[in-house]
């Protein structure tokens, strides 16, 4: 099994969803995010004084997945988080070496 | 004279209007500060609600408001003995025979919500590291050892200033230059946040900042028309020059900062209004709707312009208590010397543009100018006398934790 | 490539960043946290009643690296997140087996 986090744009979170649904995903955890990074920040203006706001507002995404779906799932975010401008994210995978499903206590793949 | 009912109906409404200025003003700084300081804030200016109403009755309206000294009232009123709503009328206070017509009481009350709200005024240049208990202390006495004093000067017919002429409708001096002096003096004293000018502070919910603005609009009217202490055109007046100067200034402070500053921002229109409101504070009874307008326009881009004074004096005067406050109080009082109208309402001095000449204007500055001396030197001996007794200060793990936690065990939102 | 997962002082976030900066990394994701452990947390009273709040505001900051920037980056965070004090916080490496610029589709180690 393997984690697959991405950090997306907020706004696409919706149609992001939709396409995992689309693609079978049953589970993802979605928390707030602040990234650093190439897309740069903005700055902000109070009472005549610039301040450089560095982080960006993200979104990231959690989905444990068998080994197989990988490469669908990693094909299906790429598809519906890209807009093509500079920020659209990363996706990244990790190894999972153990998945347990807290009501029934179940492990592995039945656990996904 | 005999009581009005219309104006004291009026002034007791008024000193409603003023009251809830206070935590108007609570939530206009309380949307600046960062969020692990909110309710710090938010308490230091509900505090006052509290503290100085009951010293204004214990001895703080006495002083201010009774004797016939020049410099200082007396204790005939402390403890409000003699002032009570039925018998006692507002002609029977010293130097009022004959011209007033709300009751003693009501008088009182309403002067009692200009005490509250001018030590808060304060507590936006210290945002963030003032110890709670220190500032209990220090606005304590504050407002018997500065507020009183000045009130009488400015305020009482038999004050010095008042006697010389010079002009004051709600407060320009007594209140906004007062307490813009003493956050000045008082900043000086404790020092900047940890971290000022290295990392940035920006507000952490300007909707609150507006809405404090709105409210602090909304008492203003009280604050201006309620200083007419009639119900007549004199407080019509007031009331429509307090609101047409705070959208003048509104829209100069905009504009300049498009123009300077690339955006025109929701913080600039609330600091704007409320730079307008005090500048048009001092004039608001003796200046015709135009000259409100034009003072309210002056103010929008003065107050703005001076943001970079505290840079300049190295001072960390956190929400610009110096600029709005010290700079608008003082340009209003000025400006008075050259807007003075007395065709407007019959009351008043005319100014340079109305053929009045220099004197008021002169009569203006030296009001400034003492109101300044007094409350910087008296402000700065109380706040030396608390940080080397009690400590002004928290400490360092208090400041980096936040005024919510450390000073209050509170948490203004919970996660 | 590796996930660097950092959870620190939320106070000390700033400096972090810039100890990043300077040792190479490009990209940083920051999401709140709260944490539980030996710092212990602090009491709140509201109305006369005390309450225990056992969690800490903390940052939890991700960085994805290649594997010979690991030390370099670890070290940066050391650097500028000690404060000394217990809750200081903790830093983790897990393997990352593969990554995706979402934008672009590169993978690997050009999509850092």
């Amino acid at each position: 099994m393997k984690l697959i986090t991405a950090i997306v744009k907020p706004f696409k979170l919706d149609d992001i969803k939709d396409a995992l649904k689309a693609a079978g995903i049953t589970g993802i955890t979605v928390s707030e995010a602040r990234g650093f990074g190439r897309q740069g920040g903005h700055t902000e203006t109070y009472r005549g004084t610039e301040y450089k706001i560095d982080f960006v507002p993200k979104s990231r995404l959690e989905i444990v997945v068998d080994d197989s779906e990988v490469d669908g799932v990693i094909e299906t975010l790429k598809a519906s988080a890209a807009t093509g401008k500079i920020g659209d994210g990363k996706i990244w995978i990790t190894n999972v070496e153990r998945i347990v499903r807290i009501r029934t206590g179940e492990e592995g793949p039945d656990a996904v | 004279m005999d009581i009005n009912a219309g104006a004291t109906a009026w002034v007791l409404i008024s000193a409603g209007l003023v009251l809830f200025m206070t935590p108007g003003l609570a939530f206009f700084y309380a949307g600046m500060v960062r969020s692990k300081n909110v309710l710090g804030m938010l308490m230091q200016n509900v505090f006052a609600m509290g503290l100085i109403s009951i010293l204004w009755v214990f001895v703080g309206f006495s002083l201010a408001f009774g004797g016939t000294n020049r410099y200082i009232g007396n204790f005939d009123f402390a403890f409000l003995r003699g002032v009570v709503g039925d018998v006692t009328k507002a002609a029977d206070l010293p130097g009022y025979a004959g011209t007033l017509v709300v009751p003693g009481l009501a008088f009182m009350a309403f002067q009692m919500m200009f005490a509250v709200i001018t030590p808060a005024l304060i507590s936006g240049a210290t945002a963030d590291r003032l110890k709670f208990g220190s500032y209990a202390v220090f606005i304590g006495l504050w407002s018997v050892l500065v507020y009183s004093p000045v009130a009488h000067w400015v305020f009482s017919p038999t004050g010095w200033l008042f006697r010389r002429g010079a002009l004051d409708f709600a407060g320009g001096s007594a209140i906004h230059i007062n307490a813009g002096i003493a956050a000045l003096v008082l900043t000086m004293v404790l020092g900047p946040r940890r971290g000022w000018m290295k990392e940035a502070m920006p507000p952490h919910n300007l909707p609150y900042t507006v809405l404090g603005m709105g409210i602090l609009w909304f008492g203003w009217f009280g604050f201006n028309a309620g200083s007419a202490l009639t119900a007549d055109g004199l407080p019509a007046q007031a009331l429509v020059n307090t609101h047409l100067a705070a959208a003048a200034a509104m829209l100069t402070w905009l504009l300049v900062e498009r123009l300077m500053a690339k955006h025109a921002t929701t913080l600039g229109a609330a600091s704007g209004a409320v730079a307008g409101l005090v500048a048009i504070t001092p004039c608001a009874g003796y200046v015709n709707s135009m000259s409100a307008v034009a003072i309210g326009a002056i103010a929008g881009i003065v107050c703005f312009l001076c943001l970079k004074l505290k840079f300049a004096l190295k001072l960390d005067d956190s929400l610009d208590v110096i600029a709005v406050h010290l700079v608008g109080g003082l340009l209003g009082s000025l400006l008075l010397g050259f807007f003075g109208d007395k065709s407007a309402t019959g009351f008043g001095t005319d100014g340079v543009f109305f053929g009045g000449g220099w004197g008021l204007l002169a009569d203006q500055a030296v009001a400034a100018a003492a109101v300044i001396v007094f409350s910087g030197v008296v402000t700065w001996i109380i706040a030396f006398g608390i940080d080397k007794t009690i400590g002004l200060r928290v400490s360092v793990e208090d400041e980096l934790v936040g005024l919510d936690q450390s000073q209050h065990a509170e948490a203004a939102y919970q996660s | 490539m590796k996930l660097i997962t950092a959870i620190v002082k939320p106070f000390k976030l700033d400096d972090v960043k810039t100890a990043l900066q300077g040792a190479g990394a490009v990209g940083i994701t920051v999401s709140e946290a709260r944490g539980f452990g030996r710092q212990g947390g602090h009491t709140e009273t509201y109305r006369g009643t005390e309450y225990k709040i056992d969690f800490v505001p903390k940052v939890k900051m991700e960085i994805i690296c290649d594997d010979g920037s690991v030390d370099a980056i670890v070290d940066a965070i050391k650097g500028a997140a000690h404060t000394g004090k217990i809750g200081d916080g903790k830093i983790w490496i897990v393997d990352v087996e593969r990554m995706v610029r979402v934008r672009t589709g590169e993978e690997g180690v050009e999509a850092i």
